[in-house]
């Protein structure tokens, strides 16, 4: 049988404020254990918590920019479980009144965009960090806690099951990565768990407006181990039933190694988190004035930015969609532009070298250290013939590693273009002389071969030749 | 009787607190007292009441996006029953 | 009797009758002579108080005015945090804990230069109503030593009555300041829920708890409330407003004040001779020129349970971190669920127990609605009985409890006959509303409560009815029960 996958995703996401959700301690990554936290964060006898203004802002921000109903009044309720990350035994979290309903996101998948509808932002405190001592947590005999990332604080990003594919579950995430990252409230870094994603997912067959039994996939770290855990588990759950079983409701972990997920508990019924308000915090209410307040400072959202990189720029649907996905690219490119680059040379660039170049160090552009600026210069270099594209393409690591300028990489390597056009046709005659054979098919009409002279005279220069001359002065000695 | 042996060992586990068989009797036995008690309010008309959940009507209290001092790792691990390296420990973790 | 006030003290301490170190060595004295028999402290904190002491007589001899509880000892409910001591909240559980921090209160006393000898015995997490149900020892009531001093602030209660302490600090969750007051003849005022910080005191009933103060008058109940309100940003809850000087309120008049006596607290199992006392305690005010006027509350009834919903329901979440992770009792497990809990089970006592049980229980899937949440909606209808009473009363008029002081081990065993007792109080914890209990009477040697209601931070209105009746019915004035401290 022929099935759909039905997907609904819970994100999580940080909130780059300085401090804690309800404290005033840090929510920097990666400091020793134990040593960002303070009585509230602790959950120490008579420590009380008070909410840090920003958290709502930002909250009322990505709200906003994901198009949601901001909720006039809303109250913090507490979720009670116990768990050792979680100090008090309970997370103060946001229950039948969260700060933001409904909204949206649109996607482009396969050259079609489609809405994405939310059910619910609100707020929460993140919880602690378990260190075990064995391979995981259910073989080691002991495990310890780090409560440096407990109060951090986190909106839970929840969809409604619309999504259909593993590929459209990944487009969504990084659309709001996306999103995120140009309001400025998150850097949704996946690795470092600063956004985070569980994926509900069932299948039904192809038709069938019914919802089938779902399974919810977690310890996802990795935008595509949240396509491919949800392409396993839809092909899983369709085995199942082909094979006439049925699907066990269960929580299944992604094993990024092995690109499988695994059975970790099976749900029976939902558990009883005996949710009531948080007696030691005072309800929101969220002004009109406030809303609007939030929305004129709303910056243009990456749809906006795409249309204006075509509109303005003249760049193709596809550059400007790939430009514009991650706000430090974009803001890199503009930067670059503003230089007097060409927009499509510098998109080409931005794409193609530059983007490798960042793939290779795992940075993204605002912390490339070749900036804005030495990359045009670098391009400028190109546009006035002072070096080819090809050693342009070697100046660039030269100008990463170094610190240096274009300008300075091609003086010191000696990379300038030879444009002595004498110099050049002594090589280009030394060239046909060496190599009868290519002269000769090229005057049966193999004018292919021409390419082959054309390389013999570039590796002598050392890729310093016009490429244009070269071609121009062969053609002419040869005929 | 108001709450069943098995819903006090639910409970209890929802507690994460251990009631012994022979203490289920004597403890379903106080808590359906009580419970028999809050029936009083099942007189009370609660038609359109709007529930109260704090005893101030305030709104909006925050505070700014300030960092304060946190506490040393000495002292926020002072009390731990087992501190080692600078975390807490805990025994081996499981679900309920 | 005069000499054991807060004010007096304050005297002889600016007029050089005392040093701060002496009068520190005499109570020091005293706590030792009557504690065996009285058992009301459960840490000594005497190296701290007399050099706190000594920095009080240097500000005097250097001829630096010092706050009016300066130099006068006091003493702390051990559910509030001070910092490096211990806070027990008379519960196994926390034996070892030693507070990283100050609460707000230790704060604000502090920078007062106040002295405590230790800290003080109750009823493990403020639960109980006689100071039984600590971890350590049962505090007995030094009117009668058969008898408890009441609860969960008992031990405050008993220090002060036994004249080991000045002063003292308690909190107050459904009468826990209020009802041990009323046992032990003293003043106790449960403030505005809102007005003194909670931050540092460890969380029973979160939207019902609030610090106060007991005393042996008015006046220095109104000396212990400046220095402790105020608003707090380290609390949310905590009302911003401007300070008052709750002493400017100790005006002996109560001519054209309007006395609510709401009927429904004159309950069927009002014992006759508090019946007859409060009744004579109208009769004073109403000689005094005040109006008296009956008004009808007909949620009261169902306050109560409202009340053993409520407080359990926040205290079985509040608890649940007292679990052996990060501090506290720990017990050994084979995993983490097992040490939960054998620890949760071995560290708590029965009383703190049940009402977390209970507390889970009203909270849980499927009975949400018919227990939390009804008791949610039937506090909104307590808070209107009283909106309404005080619109066209000054303050109310009532029991603070329906008897004196019970025998020590008279409620073993029956938490429900327990709980009933707490029916006048718990009321205005529900609603947030002052309350302060001050004697009116005796009865075989036990002393009666009267407690009078006020309306939202109006603490001014409630503190002059308290001293107008307090200034004209010196009568009621007996020694100190254990005899009074040598100076």
């Amino acid at each position: 049988m022929k099935y759909e996958s039905v997907i609904g995703l819970e994100v999580h996401v940080e909130l780059k404020t300085k401090t804690k959700i309800f404290c005033g301690c840090s929510t920097e990554f990666g400091a020793q254990p134990n040593t960002h936290v303070c009585p509230v964060c602790l959950g120490l006898p008579g420590s009380m918590p008070v909410l840090n203004k920003e958290v709502l802002h930002y909250a009322v921000k990505a709200g906003l920019a994901l198009h949601c109903d901001i909720l006039p009044f809303s109250k913090f309720d507490r979720k009670n479980y116990y768990y050792p990350d979680l100090p008090k035994n309970f997370q103060t979290s946001q229950y039948d009144l969260p700060i933001c309903l409904n909204g949206y996101i649109d996607i482009e998948v396969g050259g079609k965009t489609r809405r994405v509808h939310l059910t619910r932002i609100h707020m929460e405190e993140d919880a602690g960090k378990l260190v075990h001592s064995g391979a995981s947590i259910d073989t080691s005999d002991t495990t310890f806690v780090d409560y440096n990332r407990t109060g951090v604080p986190l909106l839970e990003i929840v969809s409604e099951p619309d999504l259909r594919s593993g590929e459209e579950a990944r487009a969504y995430l990084e659309k709001l990565r996306s999103i995120m990252q140009y309001l400025g409230v998150s850097d949704c870094r996946m690795e470092e768990g600063s956004m985070r994603c569980d994926a509900n997912i069932s299948v039904r067959p192809v038709g069938s407006d019914k919802l089938g039994t779902k399974t919810e996939i977690k310890n996802i770290n990795s935008f595509s181990g949240v396509q491919k855990g949800i392409e396993y588990e839809a092909v899983r759950q369709a085995q199942i039933l082909d094979e006439g079983g049925t699907i066990q409701q269960a929580t299944r972990g992604w094993e990024e190694a092995k690109g499988i997920t695994v059975l970790q508990r099976v749900k029976e019924g939902d558990a009883d988190y005996r949710y009531f308000p948080e007696p030691d915090l005072i309800p929101i209410e969220v002004s009109k004035e406030y809303i609007e307040k939030v929305r004129a400072e709303l910056p243009e959202m990456p749809d906006a930015r795409r249309q204006r990189f075509q509109d303005e720029l003249g760049l193709p649907e596809y550059d400007a969609n790939l430009l514009t996905l991650e706000k430090q690219t974009a803001d890199y490119f503009e930067d670059v532009v503003k230089e007097g680059i060409d927009a499509k040379t510098a998109s080409n660039w931005m794409l193609g070298e530059f983007a490798k170049k960042l793939n290779e160090e795992g940075v993204t552009a605002d912390q490339a250290p070749v900036r804005p600026a030495a990359l045009a210069g670098l391009l400028k270099l190109i546009a006035k013939g002072t070096i080819s594209g090809k050693i342009a393409k070697k100046v660039l690591p030269e100008m990463w590693s170094s610190g240096k300028s274009a300008d300075d990489v091609v003086k010191e390597q000696g990379l300038v273009q030879i444009t002595d056009t004498g110099a050049i046709e002594e090589i280009v005659k030394s060239v046909i002389a060496a190599n009868p054979q290519s002269v000769a098919d090229y005057k049966a009409g193999k004018k292919k071969a021409i390419g082959f002279l054309v390389g013999q005279v570039m590796k002598q220069t050392k890729g310093r030749a016009n490429p244009g001359v070269v071609n121009q002065l062969l053609t002419k000695n040869l005929e | 009787m108001k709450i069943s042996a098995e819903e006090i060992k639910k409970i209890a586990l929802l507690s994460r607190l251990n009631i012994e068989d022979d203490q289920i009797e004597e403890v379903g036995k106080q808590l359906n007292d009580i419970l028999a008690y809050m029936d009083l309010l099942n007189q009370v008309d609660i038609t359109d009441v709007a529930p109260t959940a704090h005893a101030v009507s305030m709104r909006n209290v925050m505070r700014d996006d300030v960092p304060q001092p946190s506490l040393s790792n000495e002292k926020a691990l002072s009390n731990a029953p087992e501190p080692e390296n600078g975390y807490f420990k805990v025994p081996k973790v499981i679900q309920d | 009797m005069e000499a054991l006030t807060i004010h007096a003290l304050h005297d002889k301490l600016v007029n050089k009758e005392i040093s701060a170190v002496e009068l520190t060595e005499k109570f020091i004295a005293r706590k030792d002579t009557v504690e065996p028999d009285i058992k009301a402290f459960l840490s000594d904190n005497r190296k701290n108080a007399l050099e706190a002491a000594a920095a009080v007589d240097k500000k005097i001899a250097a001829g630096e005015a010092i706050a009016d509880m300066a130099g006068v000892p006091g003493a702390i409910k051990d559910v509030i945090c001070v910092a490096g001591q211990n806070t027990t909240c008379g519960s196994k559980i926390l034996e070892h804990f030693k507070s990283p921090y100050n609460a707000t209160v230790i704060e604000k006393l502090n920078a007062l230069d106040y002295i405590s000898l230790g800290k003080t015995n109750m009823d493990e997490f403020a639960m109980g109503s006689s100071t039984e149900n600590s971890a350590y020892q049962i505090t007995h009531n030094p009117w009668n030593l058969d008898y408890v001093p009441g609860g969960s602030s008992g031990g405050s209660a008993a220090a002060v009555a036994a004249g080991e302490a000045v002063w003292s600090l308690g909190s107050d969750t459904g009468g826990s300041i209020r009802q041990p007051a009323a046992y032990c003849g003293l003043v106790g005022l449960k403030p505005t829920y809102g007005l003194v910080s909670r931050y540092g005191l460890v969380a029973y009933g979160s939207s019902l708890d609030q610090i106060g103060p007991f005393t042996n008058d008015v006046e220095d109940c109104a000396i212990v409330l400046n220095a402790i309100a105020g608003h707090d940003a380290k609390d949310s809850t905590s009302i911003p407003q401007e300070k008052k000087d709750y002493k400017k309120a100790l005006i002996n008049d109560v001519k054209g004040m309007k006395i609510g006596v709401p009927e429904e607290f004159f309950v069927e199992g009002l014992d006759d001779q508090c019946r007859k006392a409060l009744e004579e305690a109208i009769d004073t005010y109403k000689k005094l020129g005040a109006e008296i006027v009956p008004v009808k509350m007909p949620h009261m009834k169902y306050g109560l349970a409202a009340y053993y919903i409520i407080a359990p329901a926040e205290a079985s979440s509040n608890l649940a971190r007292y679990d052996g992770v990060g501090f506290g009792f720990r017990a050994d497990g084979t995993d983490i669920v097992d040490m939960y809990r054998k620890t949760r089970t071995e560290g708590f006592g029965p009383e703190v127990k049940r009402r977390i049980m209970l507390g889970t229980y009203v909270l849980s899937s499927g009975y949400y609605d018919a227990y939390y949440l009804r008791a949610m909606k039937v506090r909104t209808l307590v808070k209107q009985d009283f909106d309404n009473a005080l619109r066209t009363c000054d303050v109310l008029l009532t029991p603070t409890a329906p008897d004196t002081a019970f025998k020590i081990g008279q409620n073993d065993n029956n938490p429900l006959a327990m709980y009933l007792g707490d029916v006048c109080t718990v009321t205005l914890n529900l609603a947030g509303l002052p309350g302060i209990s001050i004697p009116c009477g005796f009865k075989n040697g036990l002393p009666i409560g009267m407690q009078l209601i006020g309306k939202a931070l109006d603490e001014e209105t409630l503190l002059r009815v308290a001293y107008t009746f307090e200034q004209n019915r010196t009568d009621l004035k007996k020694p100190l029960p254990m005899g009074e401290v040598e100076l």
